[in-house]
């Protein structure tokens, strides 16, 4: 099928350009220096020389951890828009896309194949990102947050909104326009959501309404807080979700995104999708 | 010679390589294609002439389906333009040839022949015969990033050749090329006519087109001014003569057999065929003029290309 040779094109040119090679490096890097820092982390003592209690320590590496994956969802964010948001322009401005379409190809088999190869190299990241990270802490720290495996389907799935996203401009836009539209309304949903989280604490409808808005028109912020969710120690949950504390802090979250939520995004990825296909069908080559 | 959009539709389409009836394509109040109306036979060369921004890369587009027509109709090799099986019968070399820097030739011919739907144990003969076609088989594996525009428009040709098409449509395929390579190009055209395959040729290359093609269209501004065999576009030729003491009524007798111009003290009668010659001379003798040369002239492509354009262009200014 095309749409799986387009797939696999986008995945080797992402190796090609050395664009794996350098994220791995860079992840080996980031790693071995929060690892360090874990490390040390453990071996705090208070101002007096008396050790910390187990559970706060357990906190604070928790919340350090939270701060980790935070950057490794920033990251994944920015490269799947820096990557997704020239991938249809670029081939069309260039002449690339000309010979391809004349094939006998379909176009919905051109962004299905894209979405697909950008979807792969955002699991495949995720997948290692996530597994050495967690090692390291853990061998560092002993500490082992309550869902390492929804921790890393959340990232993935906040990587691949933003992508499809940004996969969907990229029909229309050239990449510089689509990647500074995406990552503008990634912002904007992060906001949103802490908004959300804000009035839902002192109970402001309308702000919890443009909140629950926000996540529903781009459900990154959501899936986010899906893998914070998914990293806290449950005690912690408990007692700072009693508290007004957890007022816009978007790096507590006292329940996981719903089912009918979740569905929800996949529904919105699709719908994302289709439009894209609608789009780039509609378009003069 | 054929009027202008004088093309009458074969008794069944399929006969045809490529077919197209009032095929328009207006960009808003723009308009790229206006109109177009040609029948290309199987088997044959045929070349689409113009000058920049006439409308030739666009009735290549709406032929492939890459763009959509807002007026007309066509077909390509018997079914719809844009038909997506049809597709896999054509080659097409793009004017804006470009393929992905980051893949080696036979990488970009591997894709190739995977999109095209080729049979996958016809792979690497098809593949090494392109590109022993166009002369890259020393570059199979280099980069496409590596290579000159000249080499890339030379793989593009490659690409092409895949799968055995039934039509090639080619749009300014020597743009980059050496002589060397414009050659190499012709030898390939006539060789796939040889084999039945239609080819057509998008080019402003004049030279090139009289040499290969079997019949051509002159567009311009959208609209064919031209179409039909390469001998009936260039007419019947003509004759030459230098003369003096032409009267009023030997004057008379060159503008009888022809269209008369003169030119820095040579008379040219266009439309004259070469029998009809000795007699026109015997009539312009007795007529009291002193002829000092007679030669004979056939116009070239290029010669009738600029009169049409510029007829044209005089008609819309009226």
């Amino acid at each position: 099928m095309a749409a799986l040779t387009i797939a696999r094109l986008t995945i080797r040119e992402a190796a090609r350009r050395k664009l794996l090679l350098a994220l791995a490096i860079l992840t080996v890097i980031v790693i071995g220096l929060t690892g360090w820092g874990f490390q040390h982390l453990s071996t705090l003592t208070n101002a007096d020389g008396s050790p910390i209690p187990a559970s706060e320590l357990r906190l604070a590496v928790s919340q350090v951890l939270v701060l980790v994956e935070f950057m490794f969802s920033g990251v994944l964010a920015l490269s799947a828009v820096v990557v997704a948001s020239p991938a249809i322009s670029s081939e069309l401005e260039s002449g690339v896309a000309l010979s391809m379409l004349a094939r006998p190809v379909s176009r919905y088999q051109v962004i299905l194949g894209k979405w697909l190869g950008l979807a792969a190299l955002i699991l495949i990241y995720v997948a290692a990102t996530t597994t050495l990270e967690l090692l390291v802490v853990g061998l560092a720290t002993g500490y082992e947050p309550p869902g390492p495996v929804g921790l890393a389907l959340y990232l993935s799935g906040e990587g691949i909104v933003i992508m499809s996203l940004a996969l969907l401009i990229s029909t229309r836009l050239s990449g510089m326009t689509a990647g500074v539209i995406s990552l503008v309304l990634f912002f904007l949903a992060w906001i949103g959501g802490i908004a959300g989280a804000i009035g839902e604490v002192f109970g402001s409808h309308a702000i919890k309404n443009a909140g629950t808005i926000s996540q529903l028109l781009l459900p990154t912020d959501a899936l986010w807080r899906g893998s914070v969710y998914e990293l806290e120690p449950v005690l912690y949950r408990d007692v700072l979700g009693a508290t007004t504390e957890r007022a816009g802090n978007p790096f507590f979250v006292q329940s996981p995104p719903s089912a009918a939520y979740l569905a929800w995004t996949v529904c919105w990825v699709v719908l994302i999708l289709s439009i894209a296909v609608w789009s780039l069908h509609r378009r003069e080559v | 010679m054929a009027a202008a959009v004088a093309a009458s539709p074969p008794a069944s389409a399929d006969e045809a390589a490529v077919r197209t009836l009032e095929l328009t394509k207006h960009y808003g109040a723009a308009v790229a294609l206006s109109g177009l109306t040609m029948v290309v036979p199987r088997g044959e060369v045929f070349g689409f002439l113009g000058p920049n921004g006439s409308g030739k890369t666009t009735a290549v587009k709406l032929l492939l389906g890459l763009s959509r027509p807002t007026g007309g109709e066509a077909w390509v090799l018997g079914r719809p333009a844009g038909d997506r099986g049809t597709r896999s019968r054509v080659g097409y070399l793009p004017e804006l040839f470009r393929y992905q820097g980051w893949l080696s030739a036979v990488e970009v011919l591997r894709l190739h022949c995977r999109l095209a739907g080729i049979a996958h144990d016809e792979w690497s003969a098809q593949i090494s015969g392109a590109l022993s076609t166009v002369g890259l088989t020393g570059h199979a594996n280099a980069k496409v990033e590596t290579f000159s525009k000249g080499m890339q428009q030379r793989l593009g040709l490659g690409v092409a050749l895949l799968g055995h098409p039934e039509l090639v449509i080619l749009d300014e395929p020597t743009s980059a090329l050496d002589p060397v390579g414009r050659a190499d190009t012709r030898t390939i055209i006539r060789n796939l006519r040889d084999r039945g395959c239609a080819v057509f040729l998008n080019s402003h290359l004049l030279g090139e087109v009289e040499q290969i093609c079997d019949r051509a269209a002159v567009v311009s501004d959208g609209r064919v001014l031209a179409i039909g065999r390469l001998d009936e576009l260039l007419g019947r030729g003509g004759v030459r003569m230098r003369l003096t003491g032409l009267t009023d009524p030997g004057r008379a007798a060159l503008a009888r057999r022809g269209t008369l111009a003169e030119h820095e003290g040579w008379f040219v009668v266009n439309g004259v065929d070469a029998d009809a010659v000795p007699e026109l001379v015997a009539e312009v003798v007795a007529s009291g003029a002193r002829v000092y040369a007679v030669e004979p002239v056939r116009q070239t492509l290029e010669e009738r290309f600029l009169a049409l354009i510029e007829g044209d262009e005089a008609r819309w200014r009226r």
